[in-house]
């Protein structure tokens, strides 16, 4: 090497692979501590199925439970709730009340459409208490024709304090409001006639 | 004396620092009362950390133990209700006084060439600011700590494909839990603070490389005098040190009558529900961001769903705060300062600022028809001016500006 000149061609190039090897490693090295803000091993097994006791559960009651941190409803409508939900007095304001359209993940497949129950149960609800539009829980309203919730259009149903979206009592978004999907309906199936697992889905019969 | 100043200036630039950044640097002779609330903003920013140094040797980051630890830092800790408090009306007090910073920079054509990147640096500050005070209102694990943080962190949920993987990630969970409180308290009391601390620096150290702005828009650099100093400079040292802490002093008088007599202000501070322990079964009746976020918040309840997907709202609302970074390449006028500028762009302005406030005062309210009619008119109001600013800064006749400052 008598001659010293610069080749400015390969040191460019040597610059730029050394600072292309040297960002894969950075994002290489940056994994394991991205990862550690995934939920830990003991965070996903805390998501086990609950049992909730039922048999003392009244016609209109609403009890709150905790599944995988989230607040579910089990809740009893009557005879008057339920024809409602069939009606379409209410039908005509939902977003997408047989679940079919925007909501069509919300559920698990058996439950029934308007009521979104187990068949031959469809007086007890079972519905994660989430809004699905910024996840605050919904306050249950169940008395029909409520003054501040639009009177007479108002069948008795959930009414988001956050952002006023509102739901009816089979969890069903009325259209034109914040929540963009129907609330969600867990899986969950009848140990008994009176107790509930929540976490598991209904065995095929 | 000489000796040791030439002993450590031989090692180290001290008198040189000292004289770029205070005794030689030349500060406009006409600074007003908006001229304040840079140095009250430094004052602010050791306050918090300080005091938030010593909440930490009491608080226990933990959703079993934290709501008690802050109850007990109220009630036991030997005047440890007075750092708290100082803390969280330091919180809303470093808004207001950042809030006035940005009117003021409005109000004279400070994010104006030559001054971009001051801007710049100081939009990314008040944004860091923003997501500091609410991780920080997390921490008390009240109520509306619980709710504000499952309501916006649910926002980043609403990003189409990668949401719901995204949500658990920045969870760590399934729902708003410990970890979440955790990793924010990392975030609140170390990284954020330390990135705080070094963009304030890059962002003094960019100003003073520049010189200030001034009520005229004018810059003093330009006419100086034999000896290379601005006729209209005087210096910062010590003339503003001691104006400064005049201000301070001020400042702190009304500072503590919060502090003492009013600490919550009437839910503005300190909202009600956060005085009851977080419980992930009931959302309080009515839900509001601390003040400092409504304006934000009023955008995105604003915009309707579209498509299935709450994301244009969440869009919207990032959009509210990402497009002040255009401000320097929208303005078009010829002048920096509002004294000068065409009476059509003070009504415009005028606009905006009842705009902002109006969203503000909106995001506070329930949801109802006219208020939801109301914020979507004030959104559109919102963007209208950064969206027709390009336009609208030509417009009208601006008067002429001096050679020399006025006042």
């Amino acid at each position: 090497m008598s001659e010293q000149t610069i080749d400015l061609k390969k040191r460019r190039f040597l610059t730029k692979a050394t600072s292309v090897v040297g960002a894969v490693g950075v994002g290489f090295a940056a994994w394991p501590f991205l990862s550690t803000w995934k939920p830990s091993a003991k965070a996903k097994a805390a998501g086990a199925p609950i049992d909730v006791d039922i048999s003392k559960l009244e016609a209109g009651q609403l009890v709150r439970v905790l599944w995988r941190k989230k607040p579910v409803w089990i809740f009893k409508r009557d005879e008057k709730a339920l024809e409602s939900l069939d009606s379409e007095d209410l039908i005509k304001n939902l977003d997408d009340p047989d679940g079919t359209g925007n909501s069509k993940n919300q559920q698990p497949n058996y439950v029934t459409s308007n009521f979104r129950a187990i068949k031959n149960k469809e007086s007890v609800a079972v519905i994660v208490g989430v809004c699905t539009h910024l996840g605050c829980s919904p306050t249950y309203r169940p008395e029909p024709g409520a003054a501040d919730l639009g009177g007479d259009s108002w069948k008795g149903g959930f009414y988001c304090p956050c952002h006023g979206s509102k739901f009816d009592l089979a969890g069903r978004v009325y259209a034109g409001v914040p929540a963009p999907t129907n609330l969600v309906i867990p899986p969950y199936q009848y140990v008994t006639d009176s107790l509930i697992r929540i976490g598991v889905d209904q065995q095929k019969t | 004396m000489n000796n040791k100043q030439s002993w450590i200036d031989q090692r180290f630039p001290l008198t040189k620092v000292i004289n770029e950044h205070l005794a030689e640097y030349y500060t406009p002779r006409n600074f007003n009362f908006w001229y304040f609330f840079g140095g009250l903003a430094v004052v602010m920013l050791i306050m918090q950390l300080v005091t938030g140094i010593f909440l930490t040797m009491h608080y226990k980051p933990d959703a079993e133990y934290a709501f008690a630890s802050v109850e007990y830092i109220m009630r036991d800790v030997e005047w440890g209700w007075f750092i708290r408090y100082m803390h969280s009306t330091g919180a809303s007090a470093f808004f207001v006084i950042i809030y006035l910073h940005m009117m003021r920079a409005l109000l004279y054509g400070s994010y104006k060439g030559p001054r971009e990147l001051i801007w710049i640096l100081g939009m990314v500050l008040y944004i860091l600011l923003l997501a500091e005070a609410f991780m920080g209102y997390v921490l008390p694990w009240g109520q509306m700590s619980f709710w504000g943080a499952q309501v916006i962190i649910s926002l980043f949920g609403s990003v189409p494909i990668v949401g719901p993987d995204l949500l658990v990630w920045i969870l760590g969970d399934y729902a708003v839990g410990d970890a979440t409180l955790n990793r924010f308290f990392s975030l609140h009391v170390v990284v954020i603070p330390l990135i705080l601390v070094v963009l304030v620096f890059l962002h003094i150290v960019a100003l003073h490389h520049v010189g200030s702005n001034n009520p005229d828009g004018i810059e003093i650099k330009k006419n100086k005098d034999a000896d290379g100093i601005p006729k209209d400079g005087i210096p910062f040292h010590p003339y503003f040190t001691i104006k400064d802490s005049v201000v301070v002093v001020g400042f702190l008088w009304i500072f503590c009558a919060v502090v003492f007599y009013a600490p919550a202000l009437n839910g503005y501070f300190l909202e009600a529900p956060n005085f009851i322990e977080a419980n992930p079964l009931k959302t309080p009746e009515h839900i509001a961001p601390l003040w400092y976020l409504t304006p934000y918040y009023s955008v995105l309840r604003a915009i309707p769903p579209l498509f299935g997907s709450q994301f244009p709202g969440v869009l919207g609302m990032f959009a509210a705060l990402g497009v002040f970074f255009l401000l320097p390449w929208l303005d078009r006028s010829p002048v920096k300062s509002i004294r000068y500028r065409s009476p059509i762009y003070k009504w415009i302005l005028g606009a905006f600022v009842v705009s902002f406030i109006m969203l503000g005062w909106l995001g506070v309210q329930p949801v109802t028809p006219l208020y939801v009619l109301l914020a979507r008119i004030f959104t559109t109001l919102y963007f209208s001016f950064f969206i027709l600013m390009p336009w609208f800064s030509t417009l009208g006749k601006t008067k002429e500006v001096p050679e020399r400052v006025t006042g």
